[in-house]
């Protein structure tokens, strides 16, 4: 089995997995029994100012969508930071850090954005032992209304502001915790760096209403016949997660800044592709949340055969590796070109190729009377919909037609010679090749 | 105190009232609404779906699977009901692996295809379970119609007839309704007195005026008919049985399967009902393995189906042969009566072997003897008591694509009729096709 030993800002943790900051890590209790079932590290859930701690409803607190046999596919909840003394959570992080040595242990915090905060509650969390913190500028619920969480996160200057206070009263890593609910995260990013971050983890949870209860009229979850927004996690933001990931990893401007992915991974090939997008390793929390802690035991034996089968000895040997091929539209090589091929020996005559091509796409396949399907090479223009909405994995492929071939649909040769968008006759700012 | 199945001869309580209750129960039970969600989500939806072709009634099925998916089966049903009105039925006795199910892409794929069978069943009884009937009668068009047979082709006919707006009486020979629904099927399809209950649901539209025991031929012409009402619809079944034409068939303890399966069907205590302790069914329809199956779970020790030609050929399908066989049915293909041999009852039956060569079967001389103290004939129904006007195609009520009869004004469908196979789906779509014809033909 390969080593998964992952290095994160020069935290060692036996494997790139770590519980995000949520309820899973906000207890003792919890954390050891994620140790003992695998996980390489925690980010404990987020702790806040001395005094009186908040209070959470008494309602539900997670509303959630389904796909088929009621497989979870999207959670959102509403739930505070913790709800318990900050001492005893202090207390708690210190038996577990020096119990459990080789896991990584961070602490998340959201104090107010007062410098006087930040300086009190800093020295306590660094006398736990533990291996960093997370400032949470992410949670877009209930305590973004009183000027913490994503409040903080939507407002550059003050993430930079807050993360320059932490490296002066902390010594040990910063990661700073984006929240997804912005235009364009390389912003927030970018404050954090200046702001001298060791590092910067995103997603938190994107805001949202999973459903409506027609019923009674109001939003779910609903508590005395109202509802809030929440914050949207789980495998249904994945993709919003990597692109976010792939915007920061390939920004010239954080280029090279550690990032710890989250964001619905559920599996060893989440993992694996959003390190592979720059990640130098992940959090989980809504698989931990749906199915117990075990799942990390898939992820491991997955991502080990993975690493095995691909002869990678480390997980720095593939971290990043996909990033370069992040590229902006204008940069996709117009002449590379592809048709759809559907394999007859595969094929189940089910005809929802046929049904999304003809009434949503581009007249591509024909459909015969004794139900056989073919693309007509002179209308597919290869936009993979086909692919996508086959039942059968693997049944419908785009195949790329060689240079000096002709693409019957523009009946032009295929030249075979990279060329893009800035270089088209039909770009108004095209520069003419020289 | 219970017999046991070694008792021989022709006796009844073979099995306690906890055997034949468990016996008894469906063959499918009914989905729970998270079984059905989750045998719904496996539909993909198909583009000119094979399943809705495949369908007698065409039936759109994507279309109600989805319904039942987004969670309003009452839409479903209504859609199921809008093609088959005894789409209750049909979800329970219909061969699904013969048409639906079988022309299912999941089926081509993984062998596994869509229940679509079971969730029409959950649609259509999550329907009838709220006691609504979902169509409502067009005015009324003065018209008057018979409808002759009140099993599944008469009551589609009748229930479109009176949804149209025409004003409809259906007879039947019989003290009630339902016909092969009643009378014929294996109980375990239709538990809890099903076929009753779809009939007082499909009634609820209003406008079927119900007359029983009213035989065509003796208490009705149909000269009399014609002339009182505007059209006559026929669905008058096969009321004849084959016979085997073997020494011996007069025998005690040799009868019609159809008798023995609706005795079954009608009987208050099964525990009551005899049945052999060696059974021997001749045929390979559905018919045989029903009565096969049936004498099993009452209790008879063995059970032989003998059927004459091989496997293939054999009318059942494949689905039923195994059914037969899990109950510990014995099937014997290429076998045909010789002689039934006893002193007064049956005792034991000679089988001889057979040959097909171009089609026609032929003993090869080879025999072999099984006890046999009940032999049940299922050899196939025959056309009996039909009016003498109407011309016939083969051994059937000649009729064309839209059911009319060689005599204007008579319309007729179901397994009396030709064309389509001997089916319930087969007949009600026979039973709408033909009242749809009509309502052109009187409002034309």
């Amino acid at each position: 089995m390969t080593d998964l030993t992952t290095e994160f800002l020069g935290i060692k943790s036996p494997n790139p997995f770590w519980l995000a900051s949520a309820p899973p890590t906000d207890k003792e209790y919890n954390v050891r029994r994620a140790f003992e079932a695998g996980w390489g590290g925690v980010v404990w859930k987020t702790l806040g100012a001395e005094g009186p701690p908040v209070v959470n409803v008494n309602g539900p607190r997670y509303g959630a969508i389904w796909g088929a046999d009621r497989r979870l596919l999207g959670l959102n909840n509403i739930e505070l930071i913790t709800d318990r003394p900050l001492q005893t959570n202090l207390e708690e992080i210190t038996r577990v850090k020096k119990d459990y040595p080789d896991r990584a242990v961070i602490v998340s915090i959201m104090v107010p954005c007062e410098e006087q905060a930040w300086k009190d509650i800093l020295p306590q969390v660094e006398a736990t032992g533990a291996d960093g913190i997370e400032l949470n500028f992410g949670c877009p619920h209930g305590m973004a209304e009183r000027g913490m969480g994503s409040a903080v996160g939507q407002v550059p200057e003050y993430i930079q502001m807050v993360t320059e206070w932490c490296k002066k009263y902390y010594s040990k890593p910063v990661i700073v915790k984006l929240t997804p609910n912005i235009t364009d995260i390389r912003h927030p990013a970018r404050a954090a760096h200046a702001g001298h971050a060791d590092a910067v983890s995103l997603i938190n949870t994107i805001n949202s209403i999973t459903s409506v209860d027609l019923d009674n009229m109001a939003p779910e979850p609903t508590i005395g016949g109202k509802g809030t927004h929440g914050g949207y996690c789980g495998p249904a933001v994945k993709p919003i997660a990597l692109n976010m990931v792939a915007e920061i990893a390939r920004d010239p401007q954080t280029r090279g800044l550690p990032i710890s992915a989250i964001g619905g991974v559920t599996t060893w090939r989440d993992a694996a592709e959003f390190m592979a997008m720059g990640a130098g390793n992940v959090q989980v929390c809504t698989a931990a949340m749906t199915y117990g802690f075990n799942v990390v035991k898939e992820m491991i034996s997955g991502l080990s055969n993975w690493m095995d089968e691909k002869g990678y000895t480390s997980t720095q040997d593939f971290i990043g590796m996909a990033v370069p091929n992040v590229t902006d539209w204008q940069y996709l090589d117009l002449n590379y070109v592809t048709k759809a091929r559907i394999s007859q020996d595969d094929c189940i005559k089910c005809g929802r190729c046929y049904a999304a091509c003809e009434d949503t796409s581009h007249q591509a396949i024909a459909m015969s009377e004794d139900r056989v399907f073919t693309v007509k090479d002179d209308e597919c223009v290869a936009c993979n919909l086909c692919v996508n909405v086959c039942p059968v994995e693997g049944c419908i492929t785009m195949e790329e037609v060689p240079a000096g071939q002709i693409d019957e649909r523009t009946g032009e040769v295929v030249s075979g010679e990279y060329a893009n968008w800035t270089t088209h006759p039909n770009n108004p700012s095209a520069t003419a090749a020289e | 105190m219970a017999s046991s199945h070694q008792a021989s001869g022709i006796q009844a309580a073979r099995l306690d009232a906890v055997g034949i209750a468990e016996n008894f129960s469906d063959l499918h039970p009914a989905y729970d609404a998270h079984e059905a969600a989750v045998a719904a989500d496996r539909c993909y939806f198909c583009y000119d779906a094979p399943c809705m072709t495949a369908c007698p009634t065409s039936i759109d099925i994507p279309q109600f699977i989805r319904e039942i998916q987004a969670g309003h089966p009452e839409s479903a049903a209504r859609t199921i009901l809008e093609q088959n009105i005894l789409g209750g039925m049909c979800a329970r006795v219909c061969p699904t692996e013969t048409l639906c199910e079988e022309a299912c892409v999941r089926e081509a794929a993984e062998g596994k295809p869509v229940e679509i069978g079971r969730l029409q069943r959950y649609a259509t009884d999550t329907l009838m379970e709220k006691g609504t009937h979902p169509f409502t009668r067009a005015a009324s068009t003065g018209k008057k119609v018979a409808v002759v047979g009140a099993g599944p082709a008469g009551l589609s006919a009748a229930h479109r007839l009176a949804m149209l707006g025409h004003d409809v009486v259906v007879y039947d020979a019989k003290s009630k309704p339902g016909g092969l629904n009643e009378f014929g099927i294996a109980a375990y399809k239709s538990t809890n007195d099903f076929a009753q209950r779809e009939v007082d649901w499909l009634l609820k539209i209003g406008g079927i005026t119900m007359e029983y025991g009213k035989k065509l031929g003796a208490d009705l012409s149909l000269d009399g008919l014609t002339s009182s009402c505007d059209a006559v619809f026929l669905s008058i079944g096969l009321a004849g049985v084959n016979a085997l034409r073997a020494p011996g068939e007069d025998k005690n303890g040799v009868r019609d399967a159809v008798e023995f399966i609706a005795e079954l069907r009608q009987a208050d205590d099964l525990t009551a009902l005899p049945v052999g302790r060696n059974v021997v069914v001749i045929g390979g329809g559905m018919t045989a393995v029903d009565a096969a199956v049936q004498s099993k779970l009452l209790g008879a020790e063995n059970v032989t189906i003998a059927y004459r030609r091989s496997r293939d050929e054999m009318g059942a399908s494949r689905f039923e042969q195994d059914l037969a066989a899990s109950k510990g049915v014995k099937l014997m293909f290429n076998v045909m009566p010789k002689a039934v041999h006893g002193n007064g009852a049956a005792a034991e039956i000679e089988l001889e072997y057979t040959e097909v060569t171009d089609g026609k079967v032929s003993g090869t001389g080879e025999t072999v003897r099984l006890a046999a103290d009940q032999v049940f004939k299922a050899i196939g129904q025959t056309l009996e008591g039909q009016p003498d006007a109407l011309a016939l195609e083969g051994r059937k009520i000649k009729v064309d694509a839209n059911g009319r009869t060689s005599v204007a004004g008579v319309w007729a469908g179901g397994d009396c009729a030709s064309g389509g196979e001997d089916l319930t789906v087969t007949a009600v779509a026979e039973g709408r096709d033909a009242a749809m014809d009509i309502h052109s033909s009187l409002m034309g």
